[in-house]
């Protein structure tokens, strides 16, 4: 290891004597020895900097952030039948959860029925609540006062089958669509990109984004219809800086289709939220979240020319990192959670999930549950680390990185652009190819021992650790099919069929299909049925490459 | 010209699921490694699986399931190797897979689990070895 | 084993494809047990470079021959790494539809180090779908150049597939695939340029010289990959192209002449390997290999008068 001296002078430090190669973020970038005043120089600090709450936001998008109001602790809450994820957001609120994610099980994010053949064996898996009918919503939904909590629905290809169901619930119990808040995930892009549970193909796929778009413009405003994410592309492989790079690309692609389809972008634009994945590198991460929100900013006004300054925020969800997490040692990931917690904090995001530090092993309990939420708590009340916004700015590493990061951003821009755009560079199989790539190069390093981890390739123990999985509760499985069937035995059968001759046509023709699914849903008709009527008209994508 | 058995080995995702990433991660290590890897790729069913193995008369199957389905998908495979006279096929797996339920595979005639993390030379070795006998 | 092949049986398929590719001790007396059972098959072989569409054409004509009633093998050749001998076969995922269709015989091969992307071995593996009862065979590979040309001589009627812009056009008629080609397959018709590249293709090919009576070869523009059935493009007139060249070949009795290159150019690469083996084995254990080779590194020999050498000594007739 290179000794750096405080005397050494600015030309040795920039001729890189420092230079060890075995120091490398997760990005790849080479980090130096020691970072001063020179490494960013070149950068001018009046029009980059500036202060929070103003343009371009580099030190956060609102002037007080966290002094005014700390982020929102927003935590995981699913279960597979919609009664147990029900108490399950019951009992988070009492801990003091601010805000609910709820995730949907494998057969609802793939479009079918509880009682689809390819369901069997999969209803209400991996702690995703299964989702057939509006009932299901209803029960789901009992008792939760929707006018206050925030949720986040983590759905994708179905976002507008969810979306039309959660309206219709609100409407049945009188509370005014303006008074909802939250988000849905809605990201078609990154389904092609990385998490694969698209159905149809781009086109279509953005039609219904759009049409979401336009109904929460309309009717719910205070709802985020959109939260574009790379924590996702992260997991499937991408590097931090790609994650950046992909998830603002995706984000351009979706205020162009928002133009192009009509809307003028300070009506929607505000409300397009994102969600990002905070790794391990903790300086890497604060910066990926400066240059996030610079590039943003910087984008919006200059390219699409936002005028409301609202538009410009990039109001981010963040999660810490699943794939950071060890079976062995399970304890060491509470460090883990809590250094990865720390850094999405100083980075400045909107909402923090903090995962449980069983979660390689099984969905947690109550106790560990508990205990990520109470990671948050202390960062917030006890840490100090919220006295002042953006800590961290002026620091020669961090703001280097955040350069070094916006740099590199712009680099994959002009590649994507060079390929015609995000869905013309994901049909050339562009994205899968990189993602796949640092995958492997990722898998490679920690084989060879160039990236540590601890418990695992390093300060490794034998252990009687086990997964434990919650299994999939084959009871519940055959109670929710059964309870489905009667459901679709005992509603008005006629209705059902011209509700989806209806969808059929608003799908070939240009209407907003929102409106529709919410008439359809009130009469019973299930996701499943939807859906199918849908890849009828719009067709089923197949990838065509694979790399 | 490169001769010599090869060894053939068959990686597929039964299931709903859709994340890919240690599948691919596996195959190319595999394919790294000198094996021929035919990759069935995503949302396969088990028949789909069985009959693809038996006509690239393929050494082993390599399962990656995350879903949890795992109880009901090796045994469905197991149950159609044999039906189709093809228990001779090496049946391995990766994934999130309890230690309780590998043992139950295991009595089952399923080689090796790999859980999520493992080492990809350590996959290797496994096929080297067994498929040696 | 061989009698099940004739019967269908699927497993035996598998296990003989593996016994010739691997060339494994039985596998010559195998091929002359199962070599009677061919050459009734129509034998189709598509090229060209990747991402142009091959796989997803493929999959839809299959599903045309099915309709006809018609039983199909599929051989798909993809590169072997030549740094680890190992190979990622993805192409099966592009074919899925018929997965469950037992009328439809699909096998992954690695090229093994053949550049062209087919080996001797894929003749015998043709021959196995052959005798299997399948009346369709149709031959996927890579093509990337120049090596495609390998295809023409396993298959009765070869099809190049284009893309439109992306200078497949130009290329191809550089590498004068345009001759070698009996139907030029524009996919992704739907892009931009594609017209231009029509032109230019049909341009290339009237330039041609063309005899009284021969196959012209035409260019079909298709659009394969699309998600829905109606989008399609180009399907239906592919595989009338696909008829009419085999009506030619019965017709003018042009197979003749396939079949007879066919065979010859088997026969070459067979003598190739055979010799070749026969030579390195003879010199095995004598030390003369490698005092041929540092003879000629030290400029005593040059590679010629070596092989001469060797095929006067060891091949003498009567030997």
């Amino acid at each position: 290891m290179n000794n750096q001296k405080g005397t050494e002078t600015i030309e040795n430090r920039e001729k890189g004597s420092t230079n060890d190669d075995s120091f490398k973020n997760l990005s790849g970038f080479k980090i130096k020895a020691l970072y001063g005043p020179e490494d960013i120089s070149q950068r001018d600090h009046e029009t980059e900097l500036d202060l929070p709450g103003e343009y371009p936001f580099t030190r956060g998008i609102h002037k007080t952030m966290y002094r005014q109001r700390p982020w929102t602790i927003r935590q995981l809450g699913s279960l597979d039948s919609p009664a147990k994820a029900n108490e399950r957001i019951k009992q988070l609120l009492q801990m003091g959860a601010t805000g609910i994610s709820l995730c949907l099980d494998m057969p609802t994010i793939m479009g079918r029925d509880s009682d689809d053949p390819l369901a069997e064996g999969e209803v209400g898996s991996c702690g995703g609540v299964a989702i057939d009918s509006i009932e299901d919503m209803r029960n789901l939904l009992e008792g939760i006062p929707i006018d206050e909590i925030s949720i986040n629905f983590v759905s994708n290809s179905q976002s507008a089958v969810i979306l039309a169901m959660f309206v219709a619930v609100a409407e049945e119990r009188g509370v005014p669509l303006e008074r909802l808040t939250g988000t849905m995930q809605n990201d078609i892009l990154k389904e092609y990109q990385a998490q694969k549970s698209y159905y149809f193909p781009p086109r279509p796929s953005m039609r219904l984004t759009i049409d979401t778009l336009g109904f929460c413009n309309k009717h719910l405003p205070r709802f985020n219809p959109i939260s574009i994410s790379g924590y996702h592309l992260a997991s499937a492989g991408a590097t931090p800086v790609q994650e950046v790079a992909f998830t603002l690309a995706n984000g351009f692609t979706y205020v162009e289709e928002g133009i192009r389809a009509g809307l003028s972008v300070d009506s929607f634009a505000p409300r397009l939220s994102f969600f990002f994945k905070v790794h391990n590198d903790f300086f890497e991460n604060i910066a990926k979240y400066r240059a996030a929100r610079r590039i943003w900013a910087k984008t919006m006004r200059e390219r699409f020319d936002a005028k409301d300054r609202r538009s410009c925020l990039f109001r981010v969800h963040t999660q810490t990192s699943g794939s950071s997490l060890t079976a062995h040692q399970a304890e060491n990931n509470i460090i883990r959670v809590t250094i990865q917690a720390l850094s999405a904090v100083l980075g400045g995001t909107q909402s923090l999930h903090t995962n449980a530090f069983d979660e390689a092993l099984s969905i947690p309990t109550p106790k560990s549950e508990k205990l990520a939420l109470r990671t948050q708590q202390i960062i917030a009340k006890e840490s100090g680390v919220i006295n002042t916004v953006d800590p961290l700015a002026g620091s020669y590493y961090v703001e280097a990185l955040t350069n070094q990061m916006e740099d590199e951003c712009y680099k994959y821009f002009k590649e994507i652009e060079n390929l015609g755009g995000v869905i013309s560079a994901i049909e050339k199989g562009y994205f899968a190819k990189i993602i796949a790539d640092s995958a492997f190069s990722y898998q490679r390093k920690i084989e060879k021992g160039e990236r540590i981890v601890v418990g695992l390739n390093e300060f490794f123990e034998e252990e009687e650790t086990d997964i434990e999985l919650r299994e999939a509760d084959p009871e519940f499985e055959r109670e929710k099919v059964s309870d489905l069937v009667e459901l679709k035995e005992n509603r008005d059968q006629a209705l059902v069929k011209v509700c989806l001759n209806e969808i059929g046509e608003v799908c070939q023709g240009s209407d907003n299909i929102i409106p529709y699914l919410i008439k359809a849903v009130k009469s019973y008709v299930t996701l499943g049925e939807i859906i199918g009527v849908m890849k009828e008209i719009f067709g089923e994508y197949r990838e065509e490459s694979i790399y | 010209m490169s001769k010599g058995r090869k060894r053939r080995i068959l990686i597929a995702k039964p299931g709903l699921d859709g994340h890919d990433r240690g599948a691919k991660v596996v195959a190319r290590a595999l394919r790294n490694a000198g094996m021929e890897v035919i990759y069935a790729g995503l949302h396969q069913t088990p028949i789909q699986i069985v009959n693809a193995a038996i006509d690239e008369d393929v050494d082993a199957i390599g399962l990656s399931i995350l879903s949890g389905a795992h109880k009901i998908i090796f045994p469905k495979i197991m149950t159609l190797l044999k039906e189709k006279g093809a228990s001779d096929i090496l049946v391995f797996g990766g994934g999130t897979i309890p230690k309780k339920d590998r043992v139950v595979l295991k009595s089952l005639g399923i080689g090796e689990i790999f859980t999520t993390g493992a080492d990809t030379h350590a996959i290797i070795d496994y096929l080297n070895r067994t498929l040696e006998s | 084993m061989v009698k099940r092949l004739l019967a269908g049986d699927r497993r035996s398929a598998a296990r003989l494809i593996t016994l010739v590719e691997n060339e494994m001790d039985d596998h010559h007396k195998v091929m002359r047990l199962v070599y009677p059972h061919t050459g009734k098959a129509m034998i189709l072989g598509i090229t060209g470079a990747g991402g142009a569409g091959k796989s997803t054409l493929t999959d839809h004509l299959i599903g045309k021959f099915r309709e006809q009633g018609k039983k199909v093998g599929v051989v798909v050749v993809d590169p072997s790494s030549p740094f680890s001998g190992g190979a990622f076969l993805g192409d099966r995922i592009r074919l899925q539809s018929h997965s469950q269709d037992d009328g439809v015989y699909i096998r992954s091969m690695a090229s093994r180090g053949y550049l062209g992307g087919l080996s001797r071995a894929t003749y015998d593996v043709i021959r196995i779908m052959e005798a299997m009862g399948n009346e369709v065979v149709i031959v996927e590979t890579l093509g990337a150049g120049q090596d495609e040309i390998d295809v023409i001589h396993i298959a009765h009627t070869c099809l190049v597939v284009v893309t439109p812009g992306m200078g497949d056009d130009i290329q191809a008629m550089k590498a004068g695939i345009m001759e070698i080609a009996d139907i030029i397959v524009l996919n992704k018709a739907d892009l931009d340029g594609a017209n231009t590249s029509l032109r230019h293709l049909q341009g290339a090919l009237t330039a041609g010289s063309f005899e009284e009576g021969e196959w012209m070869p035409c260019v079909v523009s298709t659009v394969s990959a699309a998600n829905k059935p109606e989008d399609l493009q180009g399907i239906d007139e592919l595989a009338s192209a696909i008829a009419e060249h085999q009506t030619y070949l019965r017709k003018t009795r042009a197979i003749d002449r396939v079949k007879y290159n066919r065979v010859e150019q088997e026969l070459g690469l067979i003598f190739k390997d055979e010799l070749q083996k026969i030579i390195f084995k003879g010199l095995k254990g004598t030390g003369k290999k490698r005092e041929y080779i540092e003879s000629i590194i030290e400029q005593r020999n040059d590679p010629y008068s070596v092989v001469e050498e060797v095929l006067n000594t060891y091949l003498l007739p009567g030997e």
